[in-house]
């Protein structure tokens, strides 16, 4: 019974960790430019798609594999807000919302229309592939293990970044006041524009994690939309709440998946959202900020 | 360029701008009325697909573009209204007492949901609307005693008294006439005072409070209203379907709807009925070209969805006032002909922080 409950937990924790990394690349987007990313989703698509033909078509290593999809969707998100977001800043909400869900379509049959990949389902090896840890009756996966370890390293990374960098408090700085930072000298736009690069690159990391769980499949990018409660139950704006925020949707999700009937599992994090919304509009670690007129 | 002097409120608040736009409209219906004479059968059910989401993209625009409110759940109003009326008319109720039901029912979602969105605004009402209309999916799949779950359930086609809407040119004029009915109820609406409220809200939520507009009681209606239209919307479209299961309202469709408002323009109802029949037809524009494409990209199944968002896109960033406000410029261009400017419909941007509280 005991290990029954901390499997499904640490699997909760697996994946909400990679909702963990969708909602993080919607809060930086957000803090950032005051606008959502709808295809964050199909970011984790393009990234698991790479990765697959990088892996299975040309035989790479994985890790060398992981680097050249990191690069690979920083540079796309770089293009993206260069020559598509950047004409919209200062436009109403909706349009960007509405812009970024057009380019989810895009991407999502795009991505069905490149030789090779296709409308199928791919899976591809890992380092961590079919390996467990055994504590007496407990199994545990190498791959939730190594999602969990990962996501640790890229927290840490970010961390290091957005407090110790010269870039990285100019992040900080423009997310808290645009115009503030802009008299310091800062460039809003090269702030912009990599916050777009480490955000793709971020989807792409998710993508990747996610693909030994769901496999490569075009429409994994609809798992990005989970990432909406997981970002909202930890305060839109705030970094460390995005990631608990997820923690705490998948390990719902996986133990509603278990204990309740089925179908809650789908309904799930959507229902802790709406109570969210209802009870406590800021998250749980968001500060409200008052409107100013 | 022509002027017209009003003197009194109720000429500025009239129904028709210019008394000629009132022939045109008259024009435009007979026109409407005299389609099934010319086109074939298949033309004419597309039509009528423009007609039945032209009633919920109405709906929508009301609380969207009028009322400045973004819904991604608006599938779930269109899925409660259909199956409203699919469960009552199966249930022997006549077609339409189930009609007025699923717009009543949807109407009375829509404030339910409507209750907890005022306190949510811009991103925050979309990730909600949105998680909102995965519930209805789900519930609509789970409960099976009812909506018979994924199976789908089949519905009898429309009838009044004795009249039964069978064929394509019978369903064709019922849902015309709802298309006519709602949309002079739309803009009767607009030109009320609750109507003027939600323009107000959409512009200032600020300065309309201090205009003394309750904003819970004007955005509760809209929602309600909004979702009233839609769920007639859905109505008609389980009728004219025949068939129902809850994998035709997925968040594709919310997403379809609002691209039917956006790329037909928001804040105008001719907007709504352009983009819907923009967004119906899009499909046989795209058959149609496909002889000039390369093999390859003909052959592809994706390629629909794919000029799809892209068009979206495209939209978004060169013509964001829609396929109305294109028919507007080119009208005004040759009003004004040798003045126009085209600094007239420049668009205000807003580089302070509006989003966040």
């Amino acid at each position: 019974m005991l290990v029954e409950i901390l499997q499904t937990v640490l699997s909760g924790i697996s994946i909400g960790c990679i909702y963990g990394l969708v909602a993080l690349g919607f809060v930086l987007i957000f803090k950032a430019t005051e606008v959502i990313n709808f295809a964050q989703g199909e970011m984790m698509v393009i990234g698991a798609f790479i990765a697959y033909s990088l892996i299975t078509m040309l035989n790479l290593d994985y890790w060398l594999a992981l680097l050249i999809t990191i690069l690979a969707l920083g540079l796309f998100g770089m293009l993206l807000e260069r020559f598509v977001l950047r004409s919209l800043i200062g436009e109403p909400v909706f349009a960007i919302v509405m812009l970024t869900i057009g380019l989810g379509y895009a991407i999502r049959s795009g991505v069905s229309m490149v030789p090779g990949w296709g409308t199928d389902t791919y899976g591809f090896h890992t380092p961590f592939t079919d390996k467990n840890l055994h504590y007496g009756d407990l199994v545990i996966s190498w791959e939730q293990v190594s999602v969990i370890l990962m996501t640790l390293v890229l927290i840490i990374v970010l961390f290091c970044f957005f407090r110790y960098t010269r870039m990285g408090i100019a992040m900080r700085a423009t997310s808290q006041n645009q115009l503030a930072a802009v008299y310091m000298g800062i460039s809003v736009n090269r702030v912009f524009s990599l916050t777009w690069t480490i955000s793709a690159a971020l989807g792409g990391i998710a993508g990747i994690l996610l693909a030994p769980f769901t496999f490569v499949h075009m429409n994994m990018g609809f798992i990005g939309l989970k990432a909406f409660p997981a970002a909202v139950l930890g305060g839109f704006g705030s970094i460390p709440g995005a990631m608990v925020g997820g923690v705490i949707i998948g390990v719902t999700e996986s133990l509603s998946g278990v204990y309740l009937p089925e179908g809650w599992k789908d309904i799930a994090a959507y229902i802790i959202l709406i109570l969210v919304l209802m009870l406590r509009p800021e998250g749980l670690f968001g500060i409200q900020e008052k409107k100013k007129v | 360029m022509r002027f017209v002097m009003k003197r009194d409120y109720n000429e500025d608040i009239r129904l028709f701008r210019y008394r000629s736009t009132f022939f045109w409209y008259l024009a435009l219906v007979a026109g409407c009325l005299m389609a099934p004479l010319v086109l074939d059968e298949y033309l004419l059910s597309q039509l009528t697909f423009v007609c039945m989401y032209s009633v919920a993209t109405v709906g929508l625009m009301l609380l969207t573009g009028y009322t400045g409110q973004i819904s991604m759940g608006h599938a779930a109003f269109f899925a409660i209204g259909a199956y409203t009326s699919a469960i009552l008319t199966n249930h022997g109720v006549p077609f339409l007492m189930a009609l007025v039901a699923a717009g009543f029912l949807a109407g009375l979602v829509g404030i339910v949901i409507g209750l907890p969105a005022l306190r949510l605004s811009g991103l925050y009402l979309a990730i909600a609307t949105m998680a909102f209309s995965f519930i209805v999916e789900e519930i609509l799949a789970r409960w099976e005693s009812v909506t018979r779950g994924n199976m789908g359930m089949m519905v009898e086609p429309p009838s009044i008294g004795p009249l039964v809407f069978e064929s394509e040119t019978r369903y064709y004029y019922l849902s015309l006439v709802i298309l006519i009915l709602t949309i002079v109820a739309a803009r009767n609406l607009l030109r009320s005072p609750t109507g003027r409220a939600m323009v107000a809200i959409r512009d200032s939520e600020v300065a309309s409070q201090a205009m003394g507009i309750s904003l819970a009681k004007f955005k509760t209606m809209a929602f309600a209203i909004s979702a009233f239209f839609t769920g007639v919307g859905g109505s008609l479209y389980a009728h004219k379907l025949t068939f129902i299961n809850p994998e035709s309202f997925t968040i594709l469709l919310s997403i379809e709807l609002l691209a039917m408002v956006i790329v037909g323009g928001l804040g105008s109802i001719h907007g709504a009925v352009f983009g819907t029949a923009f967004i119906i037809f899009l499909p046989q524009i795209i058959i149609m070209t496909k002889d000039y494409m390369p093999k390859y990209l003909a052959e592809q199944t994706g390629l629909e969805p794919f000029i799809y968002g892209v068009m979206i896109m495209l939209f978004i960033l060169f013509e964001p006032l829609g396929i109305y406000g294109r028919w507007r410029k080119t009208k005004f261009y040759f009003e004004m002909f040798p003045l126009y400017k085209k600094d007239t419909f420049r668009r205000e941007k807003k580089y302070f922080k509006a989003e966040r509280h």
